[in-house]
């Protein structure tokens, strides 16, 4: 690469420089990252440390242990944890798998309006929650959705199908369309075609849209306060907040929380990091 | 793509549904979905806006009265002047994001795993970076109380003052924003055209004639979508609000999408009618920006016909 690259390499720089850079780059790191080393440190402190107020020193008191376990025993983050799972995931499969169906019809298929119906999904994926609120609250407690976690999981699966359709429809116009003319010159239907074909070449785009969803929803704090009241049904973020309003003052707790709740999206990007950003970056580098 | 000059008539023969039916049949869950609960909603929500409604009783039409009353609800227009300044801060973002992904754009040892690292702050909810910053803040032990002694400034309670709390609260919306716009950065740099770098370089081009005139041309996607994200975050804020100050002190706080939510669900009344004009409201600038967005899409997908 070398002259190519924009800014100029540090390799290609003085000695003194390439050890600025090398010293700059983790002091860098720590600066942008101590709000969040300084709740992981804070997570593992006593009581005493709080009350003195030691909160960047050596920790007197290490409450590792005792901290997290608090958390899972004096509280219902176990529960609150569950919730968020079983509400992230199907909500993942859900608008995952109508995505596909919508991104065949619009990426594939030519018909008269298919410049319309994408352009529904691609506008409505920007709207404002708060636009949506009040009918869609009304309309979940009229048919008894209200309080529930199928309640919120249809939701999210309608409201999540206008970016992933956006996504799979924007990937699978650029599959080779010879497979594609080939499989209906042999005869095959538009349902084998799909099948066949069309899913096993967009297994990338599913990776990505299911790790992007799966943080966003897992995320989600504001459908989760409209549309559950009570521990039963909470998810994580609501949960952690109400938790917040009990444990006034006792930060270690709150840290604790906070750090378990970051948790499951954190590990999941790291394992799936390359489809994560790809995701998340879709158009950034053409249109 | 019915292909009607293909010779496949004994697939023709077997087809259960006609080749006009197909794509529809392949959208129905979707749109049903997409249609129930967002456009539905959407025009369901500017009906309600001109009812007097708490959710439960029979509404009563009351003309554009909701919409006249915004007009001198001081509450309103302090939310609305703090959308202002939320849109304005947080377009910070864009410029920081690229400032990060130019000092990150080399290829040291370790570099991605510090990408990851950096951009770490976009993985975390916002409920979590919202108690993180609440906790920066506090002014008897947070971090900046910490750091303001060391420089002997008196402690300032930056989300108890209604002055600051606003700034304060944009400042911890911006942490995971600007490893959004950086991401997108680092994807548009690593793309962008080696032989125009190489071909500016051999004219001497260099540092920021570089970058304003070859790099950021260039990265003009980029930029584009991180605007859009970026504004459209800003008028979407409400976790952090709602996790750092619930508003407050006095309302000070709040913003559009805010408001909406406390005057339509909380225990300042359930008052449907004029939550949903407040929404409305909300989504009319918003529409401003989705049309830029979709005029957008369209001029490619007429390019790419």
């Amino acid at each position: 690469m070398g002259v190519l690259m924009f800014p100029t390499p540090v390799e290609r720089a003085s000695a003194s420089t390439r050890w600025l850079y090398r010293v700059a780059l983790p002091i860098g790191l720590v600066l942008w990252l101590l709000p969040i080393i300084g709740v992981a440190m804070t997570s593992v402190r006593g009581p005493a440390d709080l009350a003195n107020g030691n909160y960047w020193g050596i920790p007197a008191q290490w409450h590792v242990l005792e901290n997290y376990r608090d958390v899972f025993t004096h509280t219902p983050m176990g529960r609150y944890l569950l919730n968020s799972l079983l509400v992230s995931v199907p909500t993942v499969l859900g608008a995952v798998g109508l995505s596909c169906l919508a991104g065949y019809a619009l990426g594939i298929l030519r018909f008269r309006g298919n410049l319309l119906v994408f352009f529904l999904f691609v506008g409505g994926n920007f709207v404002p929650f708060q636009i949506l609120m009040v009918p869609v609250r009304d309309f979940s407690l009229r048919l008894g959705l209200y309080n529930t976690m199928t309640g919120l999981v249809l939701f999210h699966i309608a409201f999540q199908t206008g970016f992933c359709t956006f996504f799979m429809r924007n990937f699978m116009r650029h599959l080779p369309r010879e497979l594609i003319e080939a499989a209906r010159v042999e005869g095959a239907n538009d349902w084998q075609i799909f099948r066949r074909i069309v899913l096993p070449l967009v297994r990338p785009a599913i990776a990505a849209l299911s790790v992007l969803i799966f943080t966003f929803i897992w995320n989600d704090y504001f459908w989760a306060t409209v549309l559950i009241q009570g521990d039963r049904a909470m998810p994580v973020t609501a949960g952690l907040y109400s938790l917040n309003g009990q444990w006034v003052a006792q930060w270690q707790l709150v840290s604790a929380g906070s750090i378990v709740a970051a948790l499951p999206p954190v590990g999941i990007f790291f394992l799936m990091q390359r489809h994560f950003i790809a995701g998340l970056t879709l158009g950034a580098t053409k249109g | 793509m019915s292909a009607p000059a293909t010779p496949a008539p004994r697939a023709r023969n077997r087809r259960l549904v006609p080749t006009a039916l197909v794509p529809w049949l392949f959208l129905a869950p979707a749109i049903l979905m997409f249609l129930v609960y967002v456009t539905v909603p959407i025009v369901r929500s500017m009906d309600i806006s001109f009812y007097d409604w708490d959710g439960m009783s029979p509404r009563h039409y009351v003309g554009l009265a909701n919409y006249l009353e915004l007009k001198s609800d001081p509450d309103f227009l302090v939310s609305l002047k703090n959308n202002v300044i939320w849109l304005l801060g947080f377009l910070l973002a864009v410029p920081a994001g690229l400032f990060l992904a130019l000092f990150l754009n080399q290829k040291v040892f370790g570099i991605r795993l510090m990408k990851s690292l950096f951009f770490f702050p976009f993985v975390i909810s916002q409920v979590v970076v919202g108690l993180i910053f609440t906790w920066f803040y506090d002014p008897s032990n947070g971090l900046l109380f910490h750091f303001l002694k060391y420089f002997g400034v008196p402690q300032v309670a930056v989300l108890a003052d209604e002055k600051l709390v606003t700034y304060g609260i944009v400042l911890a919306g911006l942490y995971p924003q600007v490893a959004y716009c950086m991401i997108l950065y680092l994807t548009g740099l690593n793309s962008v055209n080696p032989e125009l770098i190489e071909a500016a370089r051999l004219e001497g081009a260099k540092g920021w004639t570089m970058l304003w005139r070859v790099v950021l041309p260039e990265l003009r996607p980029a930029t584009f979508i991180a605007l859009v994200v970026t504004i459209i975050g800003s008028l979407r804020s409400f976790d952090m609000i709602s996790i750092m100050t619930g508003g407050g002190p006095y309302g000070s706080s709040r913003v559009l999408a805010y408001y909406m939510y406390e005057k339509a669900l909380s225990e300042y009344g359930y008052r449907m009618g004029y939550g949903t004009a407040i929404a409305t409201v909300l989504f009319l600038i918003m529409l401003v920006y989705i049309s830029f967005v979709l005029a957008r899409i369209y001029r490619q997908e007429k390019q790419s016909l």
